[in-house]
């Protein structure tokens, strides 16, 4: 019986207009008026932003050549871009020690694939070599010493200072934040309080004025002869201002560890500092890993102001090579340049926490 | 049970005895830092014999500010300049948050668009601003854009009365002329009875559960009264505006070039952030909660107004307050393209003059620190009287 019905019955289509590409547009671009009307409004906006801005930068853009006569009134001049390279990149670190920056720029990258790959081994190794003996090997070999020529940190600039200044507030900011956080959440009123005054000053100020007292107010803090670099001075800067936000982001992943794990730890008789370091903060760390990348990602954006206490960063250097004579009036140029690259760098951490926080959520 | 208490291990190894000790000894190293700071700073003070104090304040300041909003000359004091800094500050960043606000609320919407061209220019929008640092933006809105603008004679000009150029944006200036003030309390008067009506309506509705449309009847009284009074003064409000007379215009309000970049960089980045927060606020209400509404028969109108929004807003505002906060601190990058805020004024030219960073430096630092700790005080209240009522 059941089967005659069946055969009887025409499976009926879906009618063409529901499916496809058409049922698509109609369902996600022209479903009422008010969306036709946002949709066609849409596409003029793309319209008059993409096909001028790709003929600017490409179909009329200058590539070979290096001087500015050689550019195209229209189109970007990227010739100004390649003229520079070096300074963008380099600042004014001499020519024949830029093997050493590139080494370092090798050995970092080589780790950093190594990590990035998965279920490989000894990556806890390779981590602690980047974090604790790669930047004491990047200090030797940057400014010199052991046998190398020193460079004077005033010859530093371009996007290698921006990946510096950035590298060290990171790296040394992570400490001092997870100190700073154990601190606010400790049960000695005395240790709280000192450690909560310390982050609420440091997170209250703009890192401008924090940039300003580093520049203006740590001469007169060192004692008479103590001179320290201008470099330092504001990585000093940078690393307390960016541990005291780490602190708080810490401290959000200390207070969402249930309570249990305190009792639990305590209970097999661990010590304050073995509880914390084999138990609370593994797990901790690893539940805010993606707000701490936010923080990096923030810390990076940042490192740009150094340039207003006279420092050449990435940007710093693009404005600074607009002035030359020689290459007035490639402002534009300059800016687009150093929004890609920053782009690229932010937009890849950013993405990288995304997949990170897919591959942590273990369902809890 | 006594002698153990005495015994030297116990406490050694007591926890509140620790804990005291270690607190004094924290409290202790901290006291030395300071007091090694301290020494190390009067030593250097008078060895470069730079005065203390603040008797600075109430000298001239023999400098001039390009933009003030009160009365400054080069003969007021430097506490005048400290004013007139901060007001600039307090400027930017209220244009700032208003523009942030409309811009970052409307591309969060957008981002939840059921139209997918809408909802990925959203996104696209949001994950081109906010990685791409801000003084970046400001220096391209700055340099590349304001700066390349055509001089006065050809500005790009709106309706005859909006003019941009090179020199900055030129407004018209509205002047309230006899009876102007007729107007004001006019105004005043239609939301103190809007107001009325409103609570007027709630009790009746709790206790009939008659509705009243409170919404549109505000609005009619609102435009009403201040038509009305208008017409009864003669229309006594007019614009002020500019003119091209030389080569620059005169008369209406002038905003410099330096505002007008930088509350554009600030509040295109911020609604970036804002976006997020709005669209992470919108999505947090479940849909059940719209079901359920709908199920009790509230239209579409009310169920926005008494049910996804408020429950949004619980989430939204916040992060939301955080994110002024922030614009409010990083509108102190007006230094790198010389707007006369607060930290280009005082922490740069009086700190230049006088060499009294620590004063300064202090009360700049002062100054963001009572706004965010403001913030965080008002958010704490906010959050208390916000929270949700459990059973």
């Amino acid at each position: 019986m059941n089967t005659e019905i069946k055969d009887n019955i025409e499976v009926t289509k879906p009618p063409i207009a529901s499916i496809g590409i058409i049922g698509w547009l109609r369902k996600n671009l022209f479903s009422s008026l008010s969306n036709t009307i946002l949709t066609l409004l849409g596409i003029y906006l793309l319209y008059s932003i993409i096909p001028s801005f790709i003929s600017w930068a490409f179909i009329d853009a200058s590539f070979v050549g290096s001087t500015k006569q050689e550019c195209s009134k229209e189109g970007a001049c990227w010739i100004f871009i390649k003229e520079n390279l070096k300074l963008i990149f380099y600042g004014l670190y001499p020519s024949e020690e830029l093997w050493r920056i590139n080494s370092m720029y090798f050995v970092l990258l080589v780790c950093g694939i190594y990590i990035l790959i998965p279920n490989l081994k000894y990556k806890g190794l390779v981590g602690s070599f980047l974090l604790i003996l790669f930047p004491i090997l990047s200090v030797v070999m940057f400014s010199g010493g052991f046998g190398l020529e020193t460079v004077e940190t005033r010859l530093w600039g371009g996007l290698f200072l921006t990946l510096v200044i950035a590298g060290v507030g990171i790296v040394l900011s992570l400490p001092i934040g997870v100190m700073l956080a154990l601190g606010r959440r400790s049960k000695l009123p005395v240790v709280s309080l000192l450690s909560t005054i310390f982050i609420e000053i440091w997170r209250g100020v703009p890192l401008i004025t924090v940039l300003f007292m580093a520049s203006n107010m740590f001469p007169l803090f060192m004692p008479e002869g103590v001179n320290f670099d201008k470099l330092i001075r504001a990585l000093i800067g940078v690393m307390f201002f960016s541990a005291a936000y780490l602190a708080e982001v810490v401290r959000g992943g200390l207070q969402a560890m249930p309570k249990g794990q305190y009792e639990a730890a305590q209970s097999m008789g661990l010590s304050y500092w073995r509880m914390m370091a084999l138990v609370i903060l593994p797990q901790s760390l690893k539940m805010v890993i993606p707000a701490i990348i936010g923080s990096f990602i923030a810390i990076f954006k940042d490192t740009t102001l150094v340039l207003v206490i006279g420092l050449f960063d990435f940007l710093g250097i693009i404005q600074f090579v607009g002035t030359n004579p020689d290459w007035l009036g490639f402002s534009h140029e300059g800016y687009v340049f150093a929004a890609v690259i920053f782009w690229i760098f932010c937009f890849g951490m950013s993405r990288y926490s995304q997949n990170l926080e897919k591959k942590l959520d273990t369902g809890r | 049970m006594q002698d153990r208490n005495l015994s030297l291990s116990n406490i050694l190894f007591n926890r509140s005895i620790q804990g005291i000790f270690y607190q004094i000894v924290t409290l202790g190293l901290v006291i030395l830092a300071i007091i090694y700071i301290v020494d190390n700073t009067a030593r250097n003070m008078v060895a470069r014999g730079l005065a203390s104090g603040f008797h600075f304040l109430g000298v001239e300041a023999q400098f001039d500010i390009q933009m003030t909003l009160i009365e400054y000359s080069p003969t007021s004091t430097y506490f005048d300049s400290f004013i007139v800094g901060l007001l600039n500050t307090l400027l930017v960043a209220g244009l700032g948050i208003f523009v942030a606000t409309i811009v970052g609320f409307a591309v969060g919407i957008a981002r939840l668009s059921p139209n997918w061209l809408i909802a990925k220019l959203a996104e696209a929008y949001i994950e081109i601003l906010r990685n791409i640092p801000l003084l970046l933006q400001i220096f391209f809105w700055y340099f590349a854009v304001l700066r390349a603008l055509p001089k006065p004679k050809q500005s790009l000009e709106f309706a005859d009365s909006f003019f941009l150029n090179n020199r900055g944006l030129f407004i018209p200036d509205p002047v309230f002329g006899e009876g102007g003030v007729l107007i004001l309390y006019s105004f005043i008067a239609a939301i103190l009875i809007s107001i009325g009506i409103a609570v007027w309506s709630k009790q009746r509705q709790n206790k009939t559960g008659q509705t009243f449309p409170v919404f549109y009847s505000s609005i009619g009284l609102l435009i009403s009264f201040v038509f009305l009074s208008m017409l009864a003064t003669g229309f006594p409000v007019t614009f002020d505006y500019p003119e091209l007379k030389g080569f620059n215009f005169k008369g209406g309000i002038k905003l410099i070039p330096e505002l007008v970049a930088l509350t554009f960089a600030l509040s295109m980045y911020t609604a970036s952030f804002i976006a997020e927060v709005v669209r992470a606020g919108i999505q947090a209400v479940s849909l059940g909660q719209t079901e359920a509404a709908r199920s009790l028969g509230l239209n579409p109108n009310q169920i926005l107004r008494l049910v996804i929004i408020p429950q949004a807003l619980r989430v939204i505002v916040p992060p939301l307050t955080n994110q002024y906060l922030n614009l409010t601190k990083n509108s102190s990058l007006a230094a790198a393209i010389a707007y006369p805020d607060l930290v280009l004024v005082f922490a740069g030219t009086a700190l230049m003059q006088t060499g009294q960073a620590i004063e300064i430096i202090g009360m700049v630092m002062g100054v963001y620190l009572f706004l965010s700790l403001m913030t965080s005080i008002i958010m704490n209240l906010f959050n208390r009287f916000m929270r949700v009522a459990e059973r």
